[in-house]
C-alpha cells in the first residue's frame, strides 16, 4: 500500500494537493486538499454594497467576471432591483462568452496534456496527420505543409533541450494512447487555441472594459452605455457587428476544431467512459434568463438536482437543504465540528491543525484542507458541465437531447455513459457548442432593441444609498463555467456586514463530511488504474476532468483569530470587532421565498 | 551581418521564418518606444543559442496574471514560452505535476543560479507561520526567498505581488504582504495593476534580455514607461472635464456622448498607470471607454486607499486642496491653459462651455484656484 501525494497538482487554478492510496494498480482512496486561504468574505465587510462585485470579482481571475455577476445579482435581489433587457442581455453575453472561452482553455491548455504526449508528434506523418485533420473536421488549417511546419517547431524546441512549459511532462508514460498524428493535431490545436482565446475575449474588452477582471458591473445594470446614434456609446451599430464576427469566429472554432477534437481524442480513450463516475448526484441552479432573474423557467440552462444516477426523476433545487460540514477542514463551528450548519447560518472560524510546514503527508483521519464540505440533502453533489447537460438531457430539452445522442451513437454507449472522466470533458464541449449557437441570438436581441431606440442600460431607481432600507438581505446565484455558484448578502446602514459564496469548486473538491462521505474528486478517482504510482497521470486526468478551481474553492474567512490595521499591522482585538454575526432568518427566508 | 546570420540560424533553429520573428523584434522596439533601429539589437538578443530560463510563481493569487498573460497580443504567449524564453515552472500552465513540478523548479534553482528570472503572482501570508498558502507541503514565504534569492530578478506582476493587493486590505486576515517585503533587498521590478496589463511585461521582459537591465523604474520600482502618468491626462475624455461635461447618471445623454466619468467616482485623477494608452485585450478597450470610472488598481493599496469607488474624488491631484470637486471643471474652464501646459500632454479644450450642463456655480463665481504646477 502507498500513498501517493500530488502537490502541486497543476494545469489548474489555484493550490490543490491530492493525497491516494495506491494498492494493486488502483486507487483505492483519495484525499483533496485545498492549500491556500485569503479570506475575501471579512474583507468585504464594511464595504459599499455596489462595489463588492469589483471585489468579489477578485474572488479568482481564471473565472473573471462570474463573481461579479453572481454579487451584482446578490445586492440587486437584497434592495429589489430589476435590470433593463439591454443589461440582462449583455450580462447573457459576457457570461455566454466566458462559458465557451473558459472551455476551450480547460480542454486545450488544462487538459490536454493529460492525453496528448508532445513529443509523440515528432513521430508523426503530417501527410497522414492532414488526412486525419480533413477526416473529422471542415476546418481549413489542415494541410501536409502546415502540420509540418508545426512539427518542426516542436522539433526545434526539443533539440533545444529548452523544453519551456513541456520540460517536465510525463513523456513516454505507458497511459498515452494517441497515435503519432493525433497528437501533431492536438499539438497544432494547442497553438491555435491560444489564439482563439486571445481573439475571441476582446468581446469582454468591449463589454468589460478589460479581461480579465471585467470592470462594468453595476448594481442595477451595466456601465456599457447603449445608443445606435452615438459613436462614442460603447454599444453602437459598429460593436454589434464586432460582437457577431468575433462570435462566429468562436462558433467555427467550437464546431470545427474543439468539439471534432475532443471526439477525436475520446475514440483512443474509450475506457475512461469507465472511470472516474464519482457520485452519480448532479445539482445545478440554472442561468441565462430569457426575463426576469426571478423567473428560473425562462433559464436556458434548466435548474434541477439529479440523485443516485436516476436521469427519470430531475428534483426541484430546495436551498434549506444545503449544509457545510467542517469536520475535516481547518475551521471550528461553536456547535461542535460533526454539525452540519446552513449558509445563512454561516460560521467560518480558521483554525489551523494541519503539520507544520514543511511536511510531506496530511493526517487526514483529521483535518486536512482549506475548503469545507457541502452537501445537499446530506448527500455530496458533482455540479459543472456534466451536472448541467445531465439536467437538461433529463428535463427534455430536444437541443441537449440531440446533440449528447448523437456524440452517444458515435461511441456506441448509454447515457450513464456520461458519470465519467470522458463524461465531462465530452459534456464541457456539448456545452460550448450549445452556447455558441445561442449567443448570436442575444447580440441580435440587443442589436433589435437598440435599433427600437431602447436605450435603458442602468436602473438607477435604487443606485443612492438613501433610498435603501435599513436592513436587507439577498443572495444571487449563478452557473459558472464550472458550475452553481452562490452569494449571500446581509445589508445593515448601507454597508456590507456579512458575505457568504458557495462555490463550484467547494462542491466538487471539498473533503469528507461528518459520515465520511467523500467529496467528489475523492469519490472520482476510486477505482482508477495506476499504470506507475511514481507517475500518477491518472490521477490528473480525473481531477483535471472537472476542470478545478481552488481560489474560488477557498475563499471563507476568520471570525475569531487576528484582526489586522490598515498597514496590515496586528493589532489587539477588540470586543466583538472581528466575528462574523450569524446570518438572520430574514436572510434565508429570502432564499427560500425567492423561489428557488 | 553577423547579427544576420545569428538571426537566420535562430529562426532556422527555432522552427519559425525570419519575417515572423523581425516583425516580432519590430513589435518589441515600439513598445519599448526604442527607434526602429533596434529591431536588430533586439534581434541579436533574443537570438543567443541558449533562451534564458523563466520561471513564474503563484502564491495568495486568482491566476489573473496569468489569464492576462495568456491574452498577451504582441508578444503572444507562444512567442514567449516557445521562442524568447524557456519558462520552466508555472503551475498554472505546465505540463509536469507534483514531484515533477518540484523537480523543474529545483533544477532551476540549483543549475541556473544567479541568471534566471523569476515572475510572482500574489500575496505571500506571514501570519501563523505561513499555514495559509503551501505548495508541495511548502509555505509561500519559504519558496518565495529561496527562489527569488537566488534569481537574477524579480519581476512582480499585479497588485498583490506587489504590496499584498487585495488580500492584504483591511483586516487582513492572513497577514499578506507583497513580495519586496516578504523577501526584501533583491532585484525587482513592480508591475503593478488588477491586473497587470500584458502588454507592459512583456515589454519589461524584452528590455531586460536586449540590454542587460531593468528599464527605467520610478521609487517604486515601476517601470516609468507604463507608470509614469496620470491615467486623467492620457484619457480619451479628459476634453470632455476640462470643459465640464459629465456623466450624471448611469446611462444618461451624457454617458452615451462618452463623457466624464469624474462624477461617477473615477479615480483616473489620482492614478498613474497607461490604460489609456496601450488599453487592454489587442488595444481593443479598457474600462473608461467601456463606460466605467477607474479604480486606480496601479496605485500603492489602492483597495483600501481609493475604495469607495463611486465617491467622487474629493480633491483631485494638481488643483487646491478646498476645491469642491463640483467645481472642479469649472475651476479648470477657468484655468484651463495652465492646466494643460501643467500636465504637459498637449490636451486642449477642444469644445466650449455647454450652458446646462453640470451642477456647479457658473465661472465667474468659481474659486479660480491657481493648479499647481506638482508634476504626477
Amino acid at each position: 500500500m502507498a500513498r501517493v501525494v500530488i502537490d502541486p497538482v497543476t494545469r489548474i487554478e489555484g493550490h490543490l494537493r491530492i493525497e491516494t492510496e495506491i494498492n494493486g494498480g488502483r486507487v483505492t482512496d483519495a484525499w483533496s486538499s485545498g492549500t491556500m486561504f485569503r479570506g475575501i468574505e471579512l474583507i468585504l465587510r464594511g464595504r459599499d454594497p455596489r462595489e463588492a462585485w469589483i471585489w468579489a470579482q477578485r474572488i479568482c481571475g481564471v473565472c473573471t467576471t462570474v463573481h461579479a455577476l453572481a454579487s451584482v445579482r446578490a445586492v440587486e435581489n437584497a434592495l429589489g432591483i430589476d435590470i433593463p433587457d439591454n443589461a440582462r442581455l449583455v450580462r447573457n453575453i459576457i457570461a455566454a462568452s466566458q462559458n465557451v472561452q473558459d472551455h476551450v482553455i480547460h480542454f486545450y491548455h488544462l487538459h490536454a496534456l493529460d492525453w496528448v504526449d508532445v513529443t509523440l508528434a515528432l513521430k508523426a506523418d503530417p501527410a497522414k496527420t492532414s488526412q486525419l485533420a480533413q477526416s473529422i473536421s471542415e476546418w481549413p488549417k489542415s494541410s501536409a505543409t502546415y502540420f509540418k511546419g508545426v512539427q518542426d517547431r516542436v522539433k526545434a524546441l526539443v533539440a533545444s533541450r529548452q523544453l519551456s512549459l513541456f520540460s517536465s511532462g510525463d513523456w513516454g508514460h505507458p497511459a498515452y494512447q494517441l497515435p503519432p498524428e493525433a497528437n501533431l493535431l492536438a499539438v497544432a490545436h494547442y497553438i491555435e487555441a491560444l489564439d482563439m482565446q486571445r481573439d475571441f475575449i476582446r468581446i469582454h474588452a468591449v463589454l468589460g472594459g478589460k479581461n480579465p477582471h471585467l470592470q462594468t458591473y453595476l448594481v442595477g445594470g451595466m456601465s456599457t452605455a447603449i445608443d445606435g446614434n452615438e459613436p462614442e456609446a460603447v454599444i453602437n451599430p459598429e460593436r454589434i457587428t464586432l460582437f457577431n464576427e468575433l462570435a462566429a469566429r468562436a462558433k467555427t472554432f467550437v464546431q470545427q476544431v474543439y468539439v471534432p477534437d475532443v471526439l477525436a481524442v475520446a475514440s483512443f480513450y474509450k475506457e475512461w467512459f469507465g472511470y472516474g463516475e464519482g457520485l452519480g448526484n448532479f445539482m445545478a441552479y440554472g442561468d441565462f434568463p430569457s426575463g426576469s432573474i426571478n423567473d428560473p423557467a425562462g433559464f436556458f440552462f434548466p435548474r434541477g438536482v439529479l440523485l443516485g444516477r436516476d436521469l427519470a426523476t430531475v428534483h426541484p433545487v430546495d436551498p434549506e437543504k444545503i449544509a457545510e460540514y467542517v469536520t475535516h477542514s481547518w475551521y471550528e463551528y461553536s456547535v461542535g465540528d460533526q454539525a452540519s450548519r446552513r449558509p445563512a447560518e454561516g460560521e467560518t472560524n480558521p483554525k489551523y491543525s494541519g503539520p507544520k510546514p514543511p511536511y510531506l503527508v496530511l493526517d487526514t483521519d483529521s483535518k486536512y484542507s482549506w475548503l469545507k464540505s457541502p452537501r445537499y440533502d446530506e448527500k455530496p453533489m458533482e455540479v459543472g458541465p456534466l451536472a448541467r447537460t445531465l439536467i437538461a438531457y433529463a428535463s427534455g430539452d430536444a437541443q441537449v437531447k440531440k446533440i449528447v445522442d448523437s456524440v452517444l451513437a458515435k461511441f456506441n454507449a448509454p447515457p450513464t455513459a456520461l458519470f465519467s472522466t470522458l463524461g465531462r470533458i465530452a459534456a464541457r464541449a456539448i456545452e460550448a457548442d450549445i452556447v455558441v449557437q445561442k449567443l448570436p441570438e442575444w447580440i441580435a436581441q440587443l442589436d433589435d432593441n437598440m435599433a427600437h431606440g431602447d436605450v435603458r442600460i442602468h436602473n438607477g431607481d435604487k443606485w443612492d444609498p438613501e433610498s435603501w432600507p435599513k436592513s436587507c438581505a439577498g443572495f444571487g446565484l449563478e452557473e459558472a463555467p464550472r458550475g452553481s455558484l452562490g452569494h449571500w448578502v446581509e445589508i445593515e446602514n448601507k454597508k456590507i456586514v456579512n458575505y457568504q459564496c458557495i462555490v463550484p469548486s467547494t462542491w466538487n473538491a471539498g473533503p469528507r463530511d461528518a459520515h465520511g462521505q467523500r467529496g467528489a474528486y475523492e469519490a472520482a478517482l476510486l477505482n482508477t488504474p495506476i499504470a506507475d504510482p511514481e507517475r500518477p497521470l491518472e490521477v490528473l486526468r480525473t481531477i483535471h476532468s472537472f476542470d478545478p478551481c481552488l481560489a474560488c474553492a477557498v475563499h471563507v474567512v476568520d471570525g475569531k483569530s487576528r484582526s489586522y490595521g490598515r498597514d496590515g499591522v496586528a493589532v489587539p482585538e477588540t470586543e466583538g470587532s472581528t466575528s462574523l454575526p450569524p446570518v438572520p432568518a430574514a436572510l434565508y427566508k429570502a432564499v427560500v421565498q425567492g423561489g428557488l | 551581418m553577423a547579427i544576420d546570420e545569428s538571426v537566420l540560424e535562430t529562426c532556422k533553429r527555432r522552427g519559425i521564418s525570419r519575417r515572423r520573428f523581425m516583425e516580432f523584434c519590430g513589435t518589441m522596439a515600439a513598445t519599448l518606444a526604442l527607434p526602429k533601429a533596434y529591431t536588430q539589437t533586439i534581434a541579436a538578443a533574443l537570438s543567443q543559442k541558449r533562451k534564458p530560463v523563466m520561471v513564474w510563481l503563484e502564491f495568495q493569487d486568482c491566476a489573473g496574471n496569468t489569464e492576462s498573460m495568456l491574452r498577451s497580443p504582441h508578444p503572444t504567449i507562444e512567442d514567449i514560452v516557445l521562442e524568447t524564453l524557456s519558462l520552466e515552472y508555472h503551475e498554472t500552465i505546465m505540463a509536469g505535476y507534483g514531484k515533477h513540478a518540484e523537480a523543474a523548479l529545483k533544477r532551476v534553482v540549483d543549475e541556473e543560479k544567479g541568471k534566471y528570472l523569476v515572475v510572482v503572482e500574489g500575496a505571500i501570508p506571514t501570519a501563523d507561520d505561513g499555514v495559509y498558502c503551501t505548495i508541495g507541503g511548502r509555505t509561500a514565504l519559504d519558496i518565495a526567498r529561496e527562489v527569488c534569492g537566488s534569481a537574477a530578478a524579480t519581476i512582480s506582476v499585479g497588485a498583490c505581488a506587489w504590496d499584498g493587493g487585495l488580500v492584504r486590505s483591511n483586516p487582513n486576515p492572513t497577514g499578506a504582504v507583497g513580495l519586496h517585503e516578504a523577501v526584501p533587498g533583491i532585484a525587482i521590478v513592480n508591475l503593478p495593476g488588477c491586473p497587470h496589463n500584458s502588454v507592459n511585461t512583456a515589454a519589461v521582459l524584452v528590455h531586460y534580455l536586449t540590454f542587460g537591465v531593468l528599464p527605467a523604474l520610478d521609487p517604486e520600482n515601476r517601470p516609468l514607461f507604463a507608470y509614469g502618468q496620470l491615467i486623467h491626462d492620457q484619457c480619451e475624455r479628459r476634453a470632455h472635464y476640462d470643459a465640464g461635461r459629465y456623466v450624471q447618471a448611469w446611462g444618461d445623454e451624457g454617458h452615451r456622448k462618452g463623457w466624464c466619468l469624474f462624477k461617477m467616482g473615477c479615480k483616473g485623477p489620482e492614478a498613474n498607470y497607461n490604460c489609456p494608452t496601450v488599453r487592454w485585450n489587442g488595444a481593443t478597450s479598457w474600462p473608461v471607454k467601456s463606460g466605467h470610472g477607474c479604480i486606480a488598481c496601479a496605485s500603492s493599496r489602492f483597495w483600501d486607499t481609493k475604495s469607495p469607488f463611486y465617491e467622487r474624488l474629493p480633491h483631485p491631484a494638481g488643483f487646491g486642496v478646498d476645491v469642491t470637486a463640483g467645481e472642479i471643471g469649472w475651476t479648470v474652464v477657468a484655468g484651463v491653459a495652465v492646466a494643460t501646459a501643467a500636465h504637459a500632454v498637449g490636451h486642449v479644450v477642444r469644445d466650449h462651455f455647454h450652458p446646462g450642463d453640470g451642477d456647479g456655480p457658473p465661472p465667474e463665481e468659481a474659486k479660480a484656484e491657481k493648479p499647481t504646477t506638482e508634476v504626477h
